[in-house]
């Protein structure tokens, strides 16, 4: 294994003093240990940020839930407010890794996590995200797993993560703090698409860190749903996956948020779905109609077009299970 | 090269040269591990102490820390990107948590740090320096199987045994975790990162489900 200077400041300043463009930040370690091995990651210097607090879970006083950057998966996925008020950021959660990966994995790390491609993680192949400008082994190569919405020419590897999936429909900022201070990203913001330059992933400048991820505060009256399609029942990333916010009014769709992971470069938010079916009635036929809309755009490669009629289905049977969810709700109030 | 299995001196390992003692002498030779024997009961009970402090520097490049490694004080030198699993095989001794994949994919490696279960090849050996970490030797109590050991033993939920110690330190987790789900669904879902490639999980699981009766003092 490749070697590193480590630092393990106990100040959000000195951690900021100490990082720099060639270097990275750890928390859990789960993706950026696995990645030195492997030679994908070189980082000069390690920060470790274990030292700085960054682990509470707020509710804020205009009802919004801030995350600390070092909250573990498995501990936001058990806390009893996104039980409660974020069902579908827990399910996700708990779709993702194991039990082992998500007590070590971090918020922040998690909304850092890198792709799967195989070509990215493996250092005898061409990838422009990996390597910018050698080409991308994907679109010629094996990519059944790879995305066919937010693709370039230059990459198509899928983001992995399934917690970004429900915080993209939930809605949210990412909270950065720098040398010149603070700011705020929206969720859907944060993460680039690759188009010419798959190597640039997010929206964070070399002097930041994320401290908090900031949820938008809960939809009263919603039902939410997060569906997992994948090649195996369990600890496998997702072929394609779906959450689902709606409210209704009586039959009538009154709000939705819809964002698919497995699927895309980037967390995704089905933004054209979600406008076709406000005031629409929760009906499969509706569903079915949003679902092709979310797809419209999509650019299939030559080993991966079933994603385009999985991830349709996906939206289907989430959005099917919200309305059920709410009108069993209904029903018995 | 075959070797002759004698079950009768295999009982005290401290009282025969054993294979797996004369590997981890070897093994233990060269490196900058605290010079504390951590095999057999009679050196188990002199580790429990304190080591004194050593006289000499690590090396240049390597940092001495201590680690909380089944009760016993560690003193290890490490570089700063080594991660515990090999500190644990490599610095300590402690050879019976495995490294499968070396990379978060099979659970091979599963420790406890501080009850929970994590990924040892993964973890930064530095930064559990205020933890409490617990192995597979770290489970028996005066000699006697944890309820779990004892239930895989009883269930033969392995076969050639590699992933095995992962298996169980899984299994104890999520035995004392009061918000895991007791059906056999949870917990195949809650093991899913421990992979058998002999496929025992059959067996796997009736010795987790068995184990959990004994742990509550059902059976």
């Amino acid at each position: 294994m490749r070697t590193f200077e480590l630092t393990r400041p106990t100040a959000i300043g000195d951690a900021l003093e100490h990082h720099g463009a060639r270097d990275a930040f750890i928390g859990g370690g789960t993706n950026l240990i696995d990645l030195v091995k492997l030679g994908v990651m070189r980082p000069e210097q390690v920060v470790d940020i274990n030292g700085l607090g960054l682990d509470d879970i707020e509710t804020l006083d205009d009802g919004r839930v801030s995350i600390g950057a070092r909250v573990s998966n498995a501990d936001l996925a058990r806390d009893d407010r996104i039980m409660r008020d974020y069902p579908v950021l827990s399910q996700a959660l708990l779709s993702g890794a194991s039990t082992s990966l998500r007590n070590m994995a971090t918020t922040a790390g998690n909304v850092m996590q890198r792709t799967r491609c195989p070509y990215f993680r493996d250092t005898a192949m061409p990838c422009n995200k990996r390597s910018p400008g050698s080409g991308c082994s994907a679109l010629t190569g094996i990519n059944r797993n790879h995305a066919v919405l937010g693709g370039s020419e230059a990459c198509i590897a899928v983001h992995p993560s399934d917690m970004c999936v429900a915080m993209a429909a939930i809605g949210g900022t990412v909270v950065l703090e720098g040398r010149k201070g603070q700011r705020e990203v929206p969720f859907a913001d944060f993460h680039l698409l690759p188009e010419r330059h798959p190597e640039k992933e997010h929206d964070l400048h070399d002097d930041e860190m994320i401290t908090h991820v900031i949820l938008d505060a809960p939809q009263a009256g919603a039902a939410s749903n997060y569906l997992k399609l994948r090649d195996r029942a369990s600890y496998e990333f997702a072929l394609a996956s779906c959450a689902a916010i709606l409210t209704l009014d009586g039959d009538t769709v009154s709000s939705v948020r819809l964002a698919l992971g497995g699927v895309a470069t980037k967390p995704w938010r089905a933004l054209d779905a979600e406008a076709a079916l406000v005031g629409m009635e929760a009906t499969t036929d509706s569903f079915e109609h949003a679902a092709v809309l979310a797809f419209q755009g999509a650019v299939p490669q030559s080993g991966n077009a079933f994603k385009v009629t999985l991830g349709q289905q996906a939206i289907v049977r989430s959005l099917r299970d919200a309305a059920r969810a709410l009108k069993a709700q209904g029903d018995r109030s | 090269m075959t070797e002759h299995f004698d079950p009768g001196t295999q009982q005290d390992e401290t009282a025969s040269t054993s294979r797996r003692h004369f590997l981890k002498t070897v093994g233990a030779s060269g490196v900058a591990a605290a010079s504390v024997p951590l095999w057999g009961p009679a050196a188990q009970a002199r580790a429990a102490d304190d080591p004194p402090p050593r006289s000499d520097a690590p090396r240049q490049g390597l940092s001495r820390i201590r680690l909380n490694i089944n009760g016993h004080l560690h003193t290890v030198d490490i570089a700063p990107q080594m991660v515990l699993l090999d500190v644990l095989r490599n610095e300590s001794g402690l050879t019976g948590t495995k490294k499968g994949c070396d990379h978060g994919q099979c659970g091979a490696c599963t420790v406890l740090v501080n009850g929970q279960a994590i990924n040892s090849c993964l973890s930064l050996a530095i930064s559990h320096q205020t933890d409490e970490i617990t192995t597979i030797e770290g489970l028996e109590h005066n000699g006697e199987l944890h309820p779990v050991q004892a239930a895989f033993w009883e269930h033969d939920a392995f076969q050639c045994g590699y992933c095995t110690s992962g298996q169980i330190m899984s299994a104890v987790a999520l035995l004392n975790d009061k918000q895991m789900g007791e059906s056999d669904a949870a917990v195949r879902e809650a093991m899913s990162g421990n992979i058998c490639r002999c496929g025992a999980y059959r067996n796997i699981l009736a010795a987790v489900q068995d184990a959990r009766q004994v742990m509550k003092g059902g059976a």
